[in-house]
């Protein structure tokens, strides 16, 4: 079966394209980034603020067990509803520089639609460090993973 | 022999598992990759000779240098690059879809 979510990253280049197509209607994907309860629902996430219009400006934050783990915030450039989303990205207290993104939310058919997220880096070892995250926290879970079973297995010799 | 015991004992090493990071998106030398690190020179060489044994690095020679690079193949049974990336926006964007479905059922 083909992957819903497609992530294109060339090499040598300092961005990335996310791509996926929804059963939705292009105003309901659209809703979803728009209106803040909805955005926190499926984004797991606090909006400190969010305003959705020309050089408006938006935050958010996520906890965990009470504590701030991470905060976002950056400048909406340009919105058209049901159309696109240009805006910056910066996760604060990191040393990742702000990224600029243009989303385009594109009408498929009356039920369904594509999203494209086309992400620019300040430089290629950026966006690298960025991609690896997920893939860093990966390889630590597996070093757990197998850190627990020789645990169990000195435990019940 | 055990591979893949091996695989997962050569990436239980912190330096070894900083080297694939660094290395992971552009071959580089023995010194380039060494210059990364505070550690000794001999050895960062060991790392990479355990990292080499496991068939996680491949060797290049390219002129008088030799380069390291990732084995992409390898690394796909400790985890893919790209995928937990893809992965994360998947799950994010499964629970966007999941969130307006309910949302519409509701209106």
């Amino acid at each position: 079966m083909e992957k819903k979510t497609k992530v294109k990253a060339e090499d040598g280049k300092q961005e990335i394209v996310i791509t996926r197509e929804f059963d939705l209607s292009v105003e309901l994907l659209f809703k979803a980034y728009q209106e803040p309860k909805l955005f926190e629902q499926w984004m797991e996430t606090k909006v400190l603020k969010m305003e959705n219009r020309k050089h408006g400006s938006y935050s958010f934050e996520t906890s965990r067990n009470g504590n701030v783990v991470f905060r976002a915030n950056g400048t909406i450039h340009d919105l058209v509803p049901n159309q696109k989303i240009t805006r910056t990205f910066e996760m604060e207290n990191t040393p990742f520089p702000v990224q600029l993104e243009y989303l385009e939310f594109e009408k498929l058919t009356q039920n369904t639609s594509k999203l494209t997220m086309h992400i620019l880096f300040k430089s290629i070892e950026f966006r690298n460090q960025l991609m690896q995250m997920p893939f860093a926290q990966g390889i630590n879970m597996a070093h757990n993973r197998l850190e627990e079973i020789l645990t169990t297995l000195n435990n019940t010799r | 022999m055990n591979l893949r015991r091996d695989v997962f004992q050569a990436i239980a090493d912190p330096t070894r598992r900083a080297i694939l990071l660094l290395i992971a998106t552009q071959s580089m030398t023995a010194g380039a990759i060494a210059s990364n690190f505070d550690t000794a020179r001999p050895t960062v060489s060991k790392h990479l000779q355990i990292l080499t044994e496991c068939e996680l690095l491949k060797q290049e020679q390219n002129g008088r240098e030799i380069y390291y690079h990732i084995n992409a193949k390898q690394m796909k049974e400790v985890a893919d690059f790209i995928e937990p990336f893809r992965q994360m926006w998947d799950d994010r964007f499964n629970k966007l879809e999941t969130v307006m479905k309910n949302y519409k059922s509701k209106q």
